[in-house]
């Protein structure tokens, strides 16, 4: 695991674009949340402290946080992307096989690689939420601060389920940027469904057929914090509830798709002559 | 004789297409094979099967004695197919280094390598700065990492200059001198001549001879001859038995001998016969020949 894992960094850390696109994907958000933490003086007119707001406190924090973070997941999908195409355009894919790698090895070194960022996301956006919490909340019970840490687990599953759609639609394609494209076709396919169920049946039954779709299952399992933050500050107005938990079955059905995903990556790349 | 490949009735369907019809040959250790055959004509495929990145439709092959899985036994093969695939964006020794990687082998024998095939004083330029001769040199280097039981090659000088041509061929006989056994495909047939001792010959997808390429040139040559007594000498020549056929062309005489013969014992007689020669040349027909006659009458 350790080889197949070093063999991939390789090809990427040794590529300038691929370092750019990382470092933008994964320390990019940490500094964005580490500034937007800090007070800004603006010239003496007005200070503006998003603390104040509350939006830092425990245990929101990790709603926020991993909902900002996850957004900046696009810049490393372009490099799951990448990373096959250019095996695909440089034709090191099959000398890679010539080498003596195996196919299922090629998949699996990707599929690590994926799940190495995944973690190291994971555990930035976990520190840096722990220590903006420290210092904005006055919670220092240790059962208070883990109290929605669930959301980390979403913020992973949903990393390594995006980044496995985004492989296995690069191995489909071998292009990089038909990739994307896909990935945006799959976006208007989803809600084109959603719209011709609706229109035959009802929202109600669109929505939990959709739900099950894909990147609807990925975006569902952080659900977006805006409303939260508002639920907060106007306690008595019910119609703003909502669910905004994160679910065991919506987890399950992320795992499941990128357990399918990877499999058919495998599928593909077995039984295509190079 | 220790066996390095083995391949029995391998067969390669693209779709309607039969790209190699149940080919079976095997390869032992020590020696130099060449694959011959026009264009097309199923050697890529061959190898391509052969080297885990094209699936086989039918018939079976083995590395070594068949008990190592095929990834794991081209860690012990060292291959070239067509162009050198390298990553562009990185160093000669960063693309070594990631071949040792896959190989499992140790990344202190890349500086040997790289010096083998006279690319050490480049090892730090990226691989898109080179030339498509030092692109082709390092795939040796890098195919040598391993210290490989084989070395395959798939038209190693094609789009080469002559001389980065000589500079690969010497390279080949260099390493068949050390006791590298070597699968190398080509078009080219001067070249599988000048390095190679056995043969297989393919024409789409089928196998047409397989074995020694001395044994492949089984003719024991031709005298090309002239004399002013034209008429006379071919009709010496006609009756006896040492000459196998003759031909004719724009006054020169071949004549196609049926058992092996010295160019001076052969002038010796037909000087005693009276025949005074002005022309005597004793030739083999080369390989290109043979190869020319076997894929043209089958």
């Amino acid at each position: 695991m350790i080889r197949l894992l070093n063999l991939e960094l390789q090809k990427l850390l040794t590529n300038t674009a691929s370092k750019v696109l990382i470092f933008i994907s994964f320390i990019l958000p940490f500094f964005v949340i580490l500034l937007s933490a800090i007070k800004i003086n603006f010239f003496g007119f007005f200070t503006l402290e998003l603390g104040e707001l509350g939006i830092f406190d425990f245990p929101i924090i990790w709603h926020i946080t991993t909902f900002f973070a996850a957004q900046f997941k696009f810049f490393f999908a372009i490099v799951v992307v990448s990373m096959i195409g250019n095996e695909y355009s440089n034709k090191t894919l099959k000398q890679n096989l010539i080498d003596g790698l195996s196919k299922k090895e090629f998949i699996l070194s990707k599929f690590y690689t994926i799940l190495f960022f995944s973690i190291v996301s994971t555990v930035l956006i976990f520190i840096i939420s722990l220590c903006i919490g420290l210092y904005y909340s006055s919670i220092d019970e240790f059962r208070l601060i883990f109290r929605g840490t669930e959301f980390l687990i979403a913020y992973f599953v949903k990393l390594v389920g995006f980044f496995s759609l985004c492989l296995f639609f690069a191995m489909l394609l071998k292009r990089s940027a038909f990739a994307l494209g896909f990935l945006f076709i799959l976006y208007i396919f989803e809600w084109i469904t959603f719209g011709l169920i609706t229109w035959k049946f009802d929202a109600d039954i669109a929505e939990k057929i959709q739900n099950f779709f894909p990147l609807k299952s990925m975006y569902k399992l952080i659900e977006q914090p805006f409303q939260r933050v508002a639920m907060t500050k106007f306690p008595d107005k019910g119609d703003l509830a909502y669910d905004y938990a994160v679910h065991a079955p919506e987890v399950i059905i992320v795992m499941c798709w990128t357990a399918l995903l990877i499999f058919l990556s495998y599928r593909l790349l077995k039984q295509r002559d190079l | 004789m220790e066996t390095i490949l083995t391949i029995n009735n391998l067969t390669k369907k693209f779709g309607y297409l039969t790209a190699v019809k149940d080919l079976s040959f095997t390869i032992n250790k020590g020696n130099v094979y060449g694959i011959l055959g026009p264009n097309g004509s199923g050697k890529s495929t061959t190898l391509g099967v052969v080297l885990n990145v094209v699936n086989r439709t039918n018939g079976e092959f083995y590395w070594f004695d068949g008990n190592v899985s095929t990834h794991d036994a081209l860690k012990k093969v060292g291959a070239i197919i067509e162009r050198p695939n390298f990553y562009p964006y990185m160093s000669a020794s960063q693309n070594l280094k990631l071949v040792c990687k896959i190989k499992g082998v140790d990344p202190r024998k890349i500086d040997d390598k790289l010096e083998l095939v006279g690319l050490l004083d480049r090892k730090d330029s990226k691989f898109r700065t080179y030339s498509l001769g030092m692109k082709q040199r390092l795939a040796i280097a890098s195919a040598l990492l391993n210290d490989p039981e084989i070395l395959i090659l798939d038209e190693p000088t094609n789009g080469l200059d002559p001389q980065g041509i000589h500079q690969i061929r010497e390279l080949i006989k260099d390493i068949a001198q050390n006791g590298t056994t070597i699968l190398l495909a080509s078009h080219l047939l001067d070249e599988v001549e000048k390095v190679c001792s056995h043969v297989v010959v393919l024409r789409k997808g089928k196998k047409l001879y397989s074995g020694r390429v001395d044994e492949m040139i089984s003719s024991h040559g031709f005298f090309e001859l002239k004399c002013q007594d034209h008429d006379n000498l071919k009709e010496f020549l006609n009756s006896v038995d040492y000459i196998d056929h003759l031909k004719e062309e724009n006054g020169l005489i071949t004549a196609f001998l049926s058992e092996p013969m010295a160019a001076s014992d052969f002038n010796n007689l037909l000087f005693k016969k009276g025949f005074i020669l002005s022309h005597l040349v004793k030739r083999k027909e080369s390989l290109e020949e043979q190869f020319l006659h076997l894929t043209n009458n089958n």
